[in-house]
């Protein structure tokens, strides 16, 4: 077994980073200018990275497959980042957030990690106002804030419903004018495909330029990746289309380690799938869920004549309709955490309550919410005895002047007013949690190589709380990765510049062809996308919202199965030099053939059920989640292998807060 | 519902280009790009080149996707981006002609794909504040007027997708352009560059090969995060005002 | 182009205030006197020079950006969409046919002029070419009238982009003006050409 050490640094918890990065080595100056860095990714998390470590002097060079860094995922966050300003008074501080990070990924992360991250949290804001980045603001001029799903102060810095554009607009902007200055060089629509090594050391990566078909191989003294999450794995997540875990899958076959796969999250709230040409998913916001409530019908009759087009939302009298989430969560009603309100919307569905064609849908009403501001206005205008369309109409407009933009993203998408009917929704995935094994310095058990932002596995346990992911991209971008990188690079100032033309290079650079003519050459009849589409449904099916030992073993087999078939019937049209979505695609479903499996095994292996990951077997009376502290409090790092990956264990340590079941009723 | 697509085909920026015809048959809960998926998936069963186009997060915010449809960028509907258009739009034996952005700084690539790195490099030649990380001070120590702080956002919802461009004759980027150099000019943090910034980012745009401004509103029209032409006209503003007042070479 | 333009714009109340004399009734006294004023006197001589220069630089400007703008776009659409007012795309057509329309008009009274084609009349002692003699005769032919007035609808329309377009251009725009500025141009764009309709309508009508 690997040694997996953390490398948390001694200390008090609060203590821990300003005396670790007071006592760091560092580069000096003269020794930057000498020093490559490859950052693979420009996300939130690659962009601040690679701006940050421009700025601080290193010839780094910038990778992503998109046209543009302004292009990556990042761009679709909507809601918010929280950090710990405390501008609201109301109580929140380093320590409030750290706990509620803790809490909410049900005790599955690391201390350390998740601290640091509070800490640096309110940077973060700082550095984005600095570069004009537009957040919401108050009449007096000062930044707004809104609560988020979870906890209980107002923390989540905004920007309209565009949170994540303007931060990833704000790190392109830094990163552009670092490229200005020839201290970052870009590469757009270059794809990295390998990774190398030289002596055990992460020293370069070969690149296909997705324009011709080239690979070109890039050397340097240390590499960084920050290519974001594998959610479509599921082939259908709220995630963009391209994003893929080919660069990190590569890393795992030079040696990284995956940790913690089978954490994924389940957002409750997305529009369902409307038919079998489905693409993607489209998030709704979890703000929604202030004033929405979620119900099916009582009667599996009604909710038959309901798929069937018979009935609408609106024949179900009050009696009839089951408001589960209110009556099962009385505390918390429609406001519990996204894996509670998510599982819960499949047992209704499961019941046979479900209100779409396909069966998977519940309604999220905002009648009540109408009817209740309506009558809150016309008190406070003074109409006295209003009618019921004065009602409607007044409430209307206030439902509308609080989620306008996403009542018309609704009606563009699904084509009915949500005003009037009750928006159907659904659970759909749409992040992952776990990612490359990283220490205290993110750096993975391979030396010299880094992972940040999504792509790694580090500070959300096995469940994340809305609006931190941004925050943990540009903390791990701007303000950890430059120093730590440190102190990695401070025994490297002696290294010369690597060479592309050592043998490592020419051996994984023929690899990597290796494996492109492979599936070229294949010449079967079955288009990627389609073997994605049926991966995607395996792993929802069995490594979904709940998962049993049964189901993961079937799911197995079936991705091996399918594995082999892709590897026998897989056909890509065009040629491996020229501009080939086709090949792109295939290459990256290569990857989620492997990766799929490998979260099955994980899912097997946690024999407990913990935030995003709910096995049917470990589950209390009332059908809650029930963690095993005594046998899984560790982070499962995974080494792939075709016939039975392996795994690694790194034992977390909880030293300052006591590890308690989370009670939502 | 029963479609006629003419399709623009084109394999590279060297190759001629030719409308192809296909006939398809679609839903109308399809997105536009949904309908495109099927097409290509069809295409790949009778091992012919699917049709590429470009799309990542088909919810309307990265820029990515780009098709003139009827002579629409980004379609027939106001304020949305292809990715977004759903075929109820559409009737039942409607022809549908698909085409790229047309513009010479655009270059094509295959079929409807086109080359936007023009845009990133006019964004390199100025649109950022010199700020390095660490620099900041409180985010609360500027306060911001909120109808400022909200118009400065107005302009920063561009997605970058180039329909404006797409859209004007002359194949201007003067909506673009000024969408960025107005977002950091109305806050105070931008103020400090916003000379130099709009002398360079227009010498930039004008190096790319964009046309000239001859102010025909098509790009306001056409532009899915419905920015406005008033930022065309307070860059005017501003860079005359810079190019009078300058002292320096850019 | 905005600075020609507005220039331009401005030139053109003056010329009909000037030409609305024909219509005062007096058999073209007051109208001759005027253009032998205008012909005459050195500064509005200098002026007008400095008028022709800018129609001059005016329309070259627009033939550059014509054709720069035309490489520019590249290749066209199949489908040509509506999205902006037909004036707006079309300003080089309709410059060119302003153009040779001001060719023409130039021909027809100030080159006769200048050679002394026109036949002289005699007003207060003065001889002077009778001008408007000459303008009476041609708005007596329909063909001319028509033509005139067609001419002048043609300039609405540039000028109705051309207006407001200069002041975006300048960058003159405010929230609170930019309503006015456009009800302005509009308003100018209809007023001034018709203005120079109704003479020839009118002196046509008047010799029936
Ligand atoms: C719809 C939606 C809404 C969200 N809303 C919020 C929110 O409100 N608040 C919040 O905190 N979080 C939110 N999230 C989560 C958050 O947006 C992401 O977790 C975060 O942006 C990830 O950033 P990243 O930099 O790690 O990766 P990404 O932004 O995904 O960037 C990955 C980069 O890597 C590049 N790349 C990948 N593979 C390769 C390769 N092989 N070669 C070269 N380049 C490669 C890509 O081109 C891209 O540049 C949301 C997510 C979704 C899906
Ligand atoms: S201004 Fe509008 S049309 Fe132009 S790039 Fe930005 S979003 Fe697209
Ligand atoms: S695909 Fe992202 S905007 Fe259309």
């Amino acid at each position: 077994m690997i040694n997996l050490d953390p490398k948390i640094p001694k200390g008090e918890l609060g203590e821990k980073w300003t005396q670790y990065r007071g006592t760091m080595n560092l580069v000096a100056p003269n020794n930057k200018r000498r020093i490559d860095i490859i950052v693979v990714g420009t996300g939130l998390a690659g962009a601040s990275a690679a701006a940050t470590l421009g700025e601080l002097g290193y010839n780094v060079k910038a990778f992503t497959f998109h046209d543009s860094p302004r292009r990556a995922h990042s761009i679709a966050a909507q809601g918010g980042i929280n950090a710990a300003k405390n501008y609201q008074n109301d109580g929140d501080s380093v320590y409030r957030l750290f706990y509620d990070t803790i809490k909410g990924g049900d005790y599955r992360s690391r201390e350390a990690n998740v601290h640091r991250l509070a800490e640096v949290s309110v940077n973060i804001i700082d550095q984005a106002v600095a570069q004009g980045v537009p957040l919401a603001r108050e009449y007096g001029g000062l930044l707004a804030n809104r609560s988020f799903g979870g906890v209980q102060v107002s923390r989540t810095f905004y920007a309209k419903g565009q949170t994540g554009q303007q931060l990833l607009l704000g790190a392109y902007s830094a990163l552009s004018r670092q490229i200005s200055l020839g201290n970052v060089r870009m590469y757009n629509r270059h794809e990295m495909v390998d990774l190398v090594k030289v002596d055990g050391k992460a020293r370069g990566i070969i690149t296909r330029n997705l324009l011709t078909g080239k690979l070109d191989r890039h050397a340097a003294h240390c590499v960084v990746l920050a290519t974001g999450g594998y959610g479509n794995v599921f082939y259908l997540s709220t995630n963009a289309m391209g994003c893929n875990v080919t660069a990190a899958w590569r890393a795992v076959h030079r040696g990284a380690l995956m940790a913690n796969p089978c954490y994924t999250q389940i957002h409750p709230t997305c529009i369902p799938q409307s038919g079998s040409y489905q693409s993607k998913l489209t998030l709704m916001s979890e703000s929604l869920r202030n004033d929405g409530r979620v119900w099916v019908p009582n009667k599996v009759e009604d909710a038959e004549a309901i798929r069937k087009g018979q009935k609408t939302a609106l024949d179900i009298p009050e009696e009839d309709r089951d408001y589960y989430l209110e009556r099962r969560y009385p505390a918390f009603g429609n406001l519990v955490p996204r894996d509670v309100a998510s599982r819960a919307a499949k047992v209704a569905c499961d019941e046979g309550k479900g209100v779409v064609a396909t069966g998977l849908g519940v309604y999220l009403d905002f009648a009540s919410a109408i009817e209740r501001y309506g009558k809150g206005e016309a008190h406070s205008k003074g109409i006295h005895n209003p009618g019921k369309d004065v009602i409607t109409k007044l409430g209307e407009e206030v439902v509308a002047a609080k989620y306008g933009n996403l009542f018309d993203m609704y009606f563009k998408i699904t084509g009915e007013n949500p005003y009037k009917m009750p928006m159907k929704i659904y659970p759909a995935v749409h992040y992952t949690m776990g990612g490359l094994w990283v220490d205290y310095n993110l750096e993975t058990n391979v030396p010299g190589l880094f992972a940040l932002g999504e792509c790694n596995f580090s500070d959300h346990g096995a469940n994340r709380l809305g609006a931190s992911a941004l925050m943990q991209g540009l903390a791990d971008g701007y303000f950890v990765i430059p120093y730590t990188i440190g102190q990695f690079l401070s025994n490297e100032i002696r290294t010369p510049k690597i060479s592309d033309q050592l043998p490592e290079f020419e051996q994984i650079e023929k690899e990597a062809q290796a494996r492109i003519d492979r599936l070229m050459n294949i010449n079967g009849n079955q288009s990627a996308e389609s073997f994605h589409r049926r991966l995607g449904a395996i792993v929802w099916e069995y490594c979904g919202m709940s998962r049993s030992e049964a189901g993961l073993k079937k799911g197995r087999q079936l991705i091996r199965d399918l594995r082999s078939e892709f590897y026998k019937d897989l056909f890509i049209p065009g040629t491996k030099d020229e501009f080939n979505p086709e090949l792109e695609k295939a290459l990256r479903v290569a990857d989620f053939l492997e990766l799929g499996e490998t979260m099955m095994v994980d899912a097997l292996d946690r024999n407990e059920s913990c935030g995003g990951h709910f096995r049917e077997e470990y589950a209390s009376s009332e059908g809650e989640a029930a963690r095993n502290d005594a046998d899984y409090t560790y982070a499962a790092a995974w080494e792939w292998n075709e016939t039975e990956p392996v795994l690694h264990k790194e034992k977390l340590e909880f030293e300052n807060v006591e590890l308690k079941t989370r009670s939502y009723k | 519902m029963k479609l006629t697509l003419k399709v623009w085909r084109q394999k590279s920026k060297d190759h001629k280009g030719n409308f192809e015809n296909h006939q398809i048959e679609a839903s109308e809960h399809m997105s536009f790009l949904e309908m495109m998926d099927v097409l290509n998936e069809r295409l790949i069963e009778k091992k012919a080149d699917p049709i590429a186009f470009a799309h990542d997060c088909r919810e309307g915010i990265c820029g990515t996707c780009n098709m003139v449809i009827n002579g629409k960028p980004h379609g027939p509907m106001k304020g949305t981006t292809v990715c977004q258009l759903h075929m109820r739009e559409f009737n039942d034996g409607d022809v549908i002609v698909i085409e790229p952005w047309r513009a010479a700084a655009f270059p094509i690539i295959k079929d409807l794909v086109v080359d936007r790195s023009s845009f990133d490099r006019i964004i390199q030649a100025g649109g950022y504040i010199s700020v390095n990380t660490g620099q900041a001070q409180d985010a609360n120590s500027i306060p911001i007027e909120k109808d400022v702080a909200a118009q400065a956002m107005d302009a920063a919802t561009c997605i970058g997708c180039g329909a404006c461009v797409a859209a004007c004759p002359n194949a201007s980027a003067m909506l673009f352009t000024s969408a960025k150099v107005n977002h950091l000019a109305l806050l105070p943090q931008g103020q400090v560059e916003s000379s130099k910034r709009v002398r360079s980012m227009v010498k930039q745009m004008d190096e790319e090969g964009f046309g000239a401004c001859s102010n025909t509103g098509a790009c306001e029209v056409e532009c899915p995060k419905e920015i406005s032409i008033e930022n065309i006209a307070a860059m005017n503003r501003m860079y005359i005002a810079a190019v009078v007042g300058q002292q320096d070479q850019v | 182009m905005s600075l020609t333009g507005l220039f331009l714009i401005t030139f053109l109340p003056v010329h009909l205030l000037g030409n609305f004399l024909l219509l005062a009734g007096d058999g073209g006294e007051a109208f001759n006197v005027y253009a032998k004023f205008m012909t005459g006197n050195p500064l509005i001589k200098f002026i007008s020079i400095g008028l022709y220069a800018f129609i001059v630089i005016h329309a070259i400007q627009g033939v550059i950006v014509w054709r720069v703008n035309k490489a520019k776009k590249g290749s066209r659409y199949a489908v040509q969409a509506k999205n902006t007012n037909w004036a707006a795309s079309n300003m080089g057509i309709l410059g060119t046919i302003i153009l040779v329309f001001i060719l023409i008009h130039m021909y027809q009274f100030w080159l006769k002029m200048k050679l002394g084609w026109i036949p002289p009349v005699t007003i207060d002692g003065v001889e002077m070419s009778n001008l408007y003699a000459t303008v009476s005769g041609i708005y007596s032919n329909l063909f001319f009238v028509i033509f005139y007035v067609v001419s002048m609808v043609v300039i609405g329309l540039h000028l109705s982009h051309g207006f407001q377009s200069a002041f975006q251009t300048l960058g003159l725009n405010h929230k609170k003006y930019t309503p006015l500025i456009k009800a302005l141009g509009t308003g100018y764009s209809i007023l001034i050409p018709l203005g120079f309709a109704v003479i020839p309508v009118w002196m046509y009508l008047a010799q029936l």
